[in-house]
């Protein structure tokens, strides 16, 4: 009875590996074709859409991609201005708040924490018309700008790192940089912010990924192609023009993908564990 | 003695104050602007004056009515579940799977890593990477599902609102459920190990331990996976916007989609638009509220609940000396 049931669970076991490197090959499989098919030509795309190896029409696919109005190195520059800045704003003054939500008793700092959990959740898109005319009215569209310093106010930020700084800080080294005559903003910008350290790496990296990645506010906003981003960029393979250079969308695609690949395979490790602790909230 | 009596209570207000002046300025700011406009005129390109309406709830009659918005409205709630229940059903399946002690699956850093790898790809990126290989009559995975033989014609699933809402709710849910799965493995690894060493000690299957134990534990964060999913796929713009612009027939227009097309793709109905954001505001607010009492702080409400019995306590003695 003993060798049937774990006969069972060995074969439990392979259907459990089966199923996930199921998964596993359900996530790489479409980046896969679609880096194979960049090397392709769209006649051989024609004739068979799933390539598994590379071709040799990587070149002629670039020309074709970069003749018309795709522009990733624009695309990648106005990305990472506005990614880098707005990280930058959310992450330092994120941690700001949240040290004096934690480092002094203020009357309102409780009623402050209740209103930054209330907002916690309301998306940018709700206000998008108001801001759009807004940024209109001051002549503020066709700037990085209002992509950038709205970040300064990021509440779910402020709430990672108050938890972060609940069970790391110590008040004592607050106070004895006190003694020592340190002023407010001294003590936390050498003191508590190399502290703060690892919480600021794993919410600068979702604060990155996400302002990379967004599309609603830059679509809006940005009209004039010298400030596109590259969702933006990627926007315009959907065009009438690429619509038989089935080889250059691809290659357009991985362009926008291999920043990414790169960055997430060098710091997955960090990255799914950020995920986690993101959760232990309760 | 005078060293005592220095507060530093004002710079708690001091360092709170760029957040609350980006929040005042970007955030409440455009939302009462928006508001505005929501019970005005505004519409054509290039205006920005504000003529409040002789009957100022037409926009919202006009949003609400449209059958288009209650259509965008109905897509953006039929494409989140049938991206949420597998989502939630194969995460919560392969939590198990990984917080199983007894099966020691092993590599399951790589498999984590490479199931929640989508989640931080560009979703434009991805919107037209599926457009690509869904193409008809050849596309990758025509061309699949001919070569395994489970069609025998191509299929056009650009063209037929089921299908493409389908292979939406499939984007969805392919970028969240890894996701959806760290987080609810991290409430696993949360929960005391003595009761699970209990449990086993009284005989439990692995089976009735899940459901048993893991399970019922885990109730908060699979609220907290629901309701964040769904003020997420409230939010649903990117994919369906670029996948499919909308169609066919409109049959992936989504909420914030709708808003877009509003304000920016032609029409430039600005009011209309704020109207319809508005009603969205509502929604995620009341599910925001859900989220927040799911989440309050179980010892202050337990400790308030405790206060209130006290009072009502004392009051009912009161009322009995009394006669």
């Amino acid at each position: 009875m003993n060798e049937s049931m774990s006969k069972s669970r060995q074969v439990y076991k392979v259907i459990i590996y089966i199923v996930c490197t199921f998964l596993a090959i359900l996530s790489i499989f479409p980046f896969w074709i679609m880096f194979m098919n960049a090397t392709r030509s769209t006649f051989q795309i024609q004739q068979n859409s799933i390539g598994l190896v590379p071709s040799t029409f990587l070149m002629s696919n670039y020309k074709i991609l970069m003749g018309k109005t795709f522009n990733p190195i624009t695309g990648f520059i106005n990305s990472m201005l506005i990614s880098s800045g707005a990280t930058l704003g959310a992450v330092y003054f994120s941690s700001l708040t949240a040290y004096a939500l934690v480092a002094y008793s203020w009357k309102l700092r409780q009623p402050f924490f209740t209103f930054i959990m209330a907002v916690l959740m309301i998306p940018t898109q709700v206000n998008a018309i108001g801001f759009y005319q807004f940024m209109y009215r001051i002549d503020w569209t066709n700037s990085l700008w209002p992509l950038i310093l709205p970040a300064i106010a990021t509440p779910a930020v402020v709430f990672f790192m108050r938890q972060y700084l609940l069970a790391t800080l110590s008040l004592d080294i607050v106070d004895s940089a006190r003694i020592d005559g340190a002023k407010e903003l001294y003590t936390f910008n050498r003191i508590i912010l190399p502290i703060m350290k690892p919480a600021i790496a794993t919410q600068a990296i979702f604060q990155f990924v996400f302002h990379w990645n967004q599309l609603f506010l830059p679509l809006i906003l940005l009209t004039n192609n010298s400030k596109y981003t590259m969702p933006i960029m990627v926007s315009l393979l959907r065009g009438d023009i690429y619509k038989t250079e089935y080889g250059s969308v691809y290659l357009g695609l991985s362009m926008t993908v291999l920043p990414l690949f790169i960055v997430y395979f060098l710091l997955s490790k960090y990255i799914i564990a950020g995920v986690a602790l993101g959760a232990l909230k309760e | 003695m005078q060293r005592k009596t220095i507060s530093y209570a004002k710079y708690g207000y001091f360092f709170s104050i760029p957040f609350v002046l980006a929040f005042l300025i970007f955030n409440l700011y455009p939302l009462i602007y928006t508001t505005v406009i929501g019970f005005t005129d505004l519409r054509g390109l290039m205006r920005t004056d504000i003529n409040i309406l002789e009957n100022p709830l037409d926009n919202f009659r006009a949003v609400l009515s449209s059958p288009l918005f209650q259509r965008s409205l109905s897509n953006t709630a039929i494409i989140w579940i049938f991206n949420f229940i597998p989502q939630i059903v194969i995460a919560l399946l392969l939590t198990a799977w990984f917080t199983n002690r007894h099966l020691k699956i092993r590599a399951q850093g790589i498999f984590k890593v490479l199931i929640y790898m989508p989640n931080i790809i560009t979703a434009a990126t991805i919107a037209l990477l599926f457009y690509s290989l869904f193409g008809y009559p050849k596309g990758p995975v025509n061309d699949l599902l001919l070569g395994l033989g489970f069609i025998d014609q191509p299929l056009n699933f650009h063209l037929q609102r089921w299908t493409a809402r389908g292979v939406v709710a499939f984007i969805q849910f392919w970028m969240w459920y890894g996701h959806s799965m760290i987080i609810l493995i991290a409430g696993v690894l949360g929960i005391n190990p003595t009761l699970f060493e209990a449990a086993e000690i009284d005989g439990a299957s692995a089976t009735q331990i899940f459901f048993r134990i893991t399970l019922p534990r885990l109730k908060t964060i699979v609220l907290y996976t629901l309701v964040t999913s769904a003020i997420g796929g409230l939010q649903m713009f990117d994919i369906p916007r670029l996948f499919l612009l909308g169609g066919p027939d409109n049959a992936t227009i989504t909420a914030t989609v709708y808003i877009y097309n509003q304000a920016f793709s032609g029409s430039y109905l600005y009011n209309r638009a704020a109207a319809a954001s508005l009603i969205l505001f509502v929604i995620i607010a009341i599910l925001s509220a859900i989220l927040f009492y799911v989440m309050r702080d179980r010892d202050l409400v337990r400790q308030r609940k405790r206060e209130r019995q006290m009072r009502r306590d004392a009051r009912a003695r009161a009322r009995e000396v009394a006669v």
